[in-house]
């Protein structure tokens, strides 16, 4: 098919997926015309040839708006192209919608966003993850096989599992941040859905790579994801934290793990007992982490440059109406937090004590891939998707990240790949590697799709 | 530590939020109860600073990069924008803000 018949059907698979406002509520902004006509001028060879992507609506384009999920940016179009934007653009990929997503990437089930709720296409009385969750579900709809999020926390991988696709987190400074609307600068990546292990690394071949606008990118040389597929793990010890298989982990997602475990066994994988001593920690280190980031990078969204302004009497005021009208409670709450672990007095026994914590997180992997483990499997999260409406708490809904917010606050490299179902809902099962070795990553979990581990149910 | 109200008033006013009086309540509650989780981290011994040798030698990258082109002009996106300046209300600390509070100023 050209790549305009690829994007009319996907257009169509959206259409009869209720993928609108009334349905699943997956996309802030689409323009088919648009797109049907960037298509026909799309390159016909590269990774992404004739192939529709969704893309996270905190990724800027010029062609769609960006706004984060948010009142305080409504309708706002960015006036340039994020990195990954124009790379995707230049692998033959067609952008034909900006996706629902918690606003400003804060949140786990896609609930927090200004334009209401997405909802899971498995089961639609329940979330979708998030906060990259309209991305998710756009590829467990079949509407697309390739779609683009981004992860502070597990924004990707989380909402991968609870949909039954494939979710990757890259190494810190593997992908360009330039264009990305900044949450948490130390934590952001780009990440990618994909239908198949496949799709998800023609999706990450085609952004990987160093960029002279994001000074945090890496000059290291990007491995070959695309050509990793396997089914033999000879040699590649797998480590299996038991941190992460506590006894409160839901008992059917610990029996699909066992189940991965066993198939990875049989493709000769070595499996090792390790630990992770300090993973408990990770939770507080990252709600005091990125909350502080998040209170200076959103200091810029004041009604003065650009997105919404509501006027007050004087400048002040100004700041404060547009802000508490733009802002939503979740980003609200999360500004006031990290505002408050940042100020006089609570500085130290916050933030630096956080920092300090997240070096011993980091520490933890570095120690056990030193010794001689080539990478992890653990559960994505700790049971599959819940209800919409179902988590009021704060701080539980932060706690459905507990597995995945680890590899951000280390910069690992992270996949979630299915494993499975639950009775009829998705689970996840998670890949950690050391830095820039998504190879690794990609290998295992080629094989574990290879072995057939989707197809069963607990 | 617990965070009172007057702490809500301090931090809202520091991030240039304007928090409702019915609402301070609800978020001293809120803070409390996530913060009350972080003091689990009041247990971990302090950093051996040992270890962090691998970043000794780290080569920095030029905190700059090329200059971006912009597809729009900023007029197409800012608030209120004349003869190349984002326009925003007086500052209210002005000697005549009184009277001028409802003018626009350049920045």
């Amino acid at each position: 098919m050209s790549a305009r018949a690829e994007v009319a059907a996907a257009f169509d698979r959206a259409d009869k997926a209720g993928a609108g406002r009334d349905g699943l509520n997956l996309f802030i902004s689409a323009d088919r015309a648009a797109a049907l006509a960037a298509a026909e001028a799309a390159p016909a060879t590269g990774l992404l040839a004739n192939t529709p992507v969704v893309l996270k609506d905190n990724i800027a384009t010029t062609t769609l708006t960006t706004s984060c999920g948010s009142r305080i940016l409504e309708g706002y179009v960015s006036p340039y192209d994020a990195t990954v934007t124009r790379r995707i653009r230049a692998e033959g990929g067609v952008v034909i919608a900006k996706s629902n997503m918690d606003e400003f990437a804060m949140g786990s089930s896609t609930e927090h966003s200004a334009y209401g709720p997405a909802r899971n296409p498995v089961d639609r009385g329940r979330v979708p993850g998030g906060s990259s969750g309209g991305s998710g579900a756009a590829v467990a709809a079949g509407i697309v096989r390739v779609a683009y999020g981004s992860e502070t926390g597990g924004s990707v991988r989380q909402p991968a599992a609870f949909c039954g696709v494939v979710g990757v987190k890259p190494t810190y400074g593997r992908v360009s941040r330039f264009g990305l609307v900044a949450f948490a600068s130390s934590l952001d990546q780009v990440g990618v859905f994909g239908a198949t292990v496949g799709d998800a690394a023609r999706g990450l071949q085609a952004i990987a790579g160093v960029d002279p606008h994001d000074a945090t990118t890496v000059d290291v040389p990007v491995d070959d994801y695309v050509h990793a597929a396997t089914d033999r793990l000879d040699g590649v010890v797998i480590g299996v934290p038991r941190e992460y298989f506590p006894t409160s982990l839901d008992a059917k997602t610990r029996a699909r793990c066992d189940a991965a475990l066993d198939a990875l066994r049989a493709a000769g994988a070595t499996l090792r007992d390790v630990s992770l001593p300090h993973t408990d920690y990770a939770i507080p280190v990252y709600y005091i982490v990125a909350p502080a980031e998040c209170s200076s990078n959103l200091a810029r969204f004041d009604g003065v440059r650009y997105g919404l302004r509501i006027v007050g009497d004087g400048l002040r005021a100004m700041y404060e109406a547009t802000r508490s009208k733009g802002f939503g409670a979740e980003v609200t709450r999360r500004i006031l937090l990290g505002t408050y672990v940042l100020s006089h007095g609570y500085y130290d026994a916050y933030y630096r004590k956080a920092q300090d914590v997240r070096t011993l997180i980091a520490r933890d992997f570095a120690r056990v891939f030193a010794d001689g483990v080539h990478a992890l499997f653990t559960p994505t999260t700790p049971g599959p998707a819940f209800e919409l409406g179902a988590i009021s708490d704060p701080y539980e809904m932060y706690l459905s990240d507990i597995f995945t917010v680890t590899a951000n606050l280390a910069g690992i490299p992270g996949m979630s790949v299915p494993i499975g179902r639950v009775g009829a809902l998705p689970v996840g099962g998670q890949i950690l590697a050391p830095h820039f070795h998504e190879r690794t990553m990609f290998r295992i979990g080629f094989a574990l799709e290879r072995a057939g581990i989707d197809g069963g149910v607990a | 530590v617990a965070v009172t109200h007057d702490d809500v008033r301090n931090i809202a006013a520091l991030a240039r939020l304007a928090v409702a009086p019915e609402r301070l309540d609800t978020i001293v509650s809120e803070l409390n109860g996530i913060l009350g989780h972080m003091e689990a981290l009041s247990r971990v011994p302090a950093l051996d600073a040992a270890g962090d040798g691998q970043l000794d030698g780290m080569r920095l990258a030029p905190d700059h990069g090329p200059a971006v082109g912009l597809e729009r002009a900023p007029a197409s996106f800012a608030p209120a924008w004349r003869d190349g300046f984002f326009l925003v209300p007086r500052l209210a600390t002005h000697g005549d803000a009184g009277a001028a509070a409802d003018e626009e100023h350049s920045a």
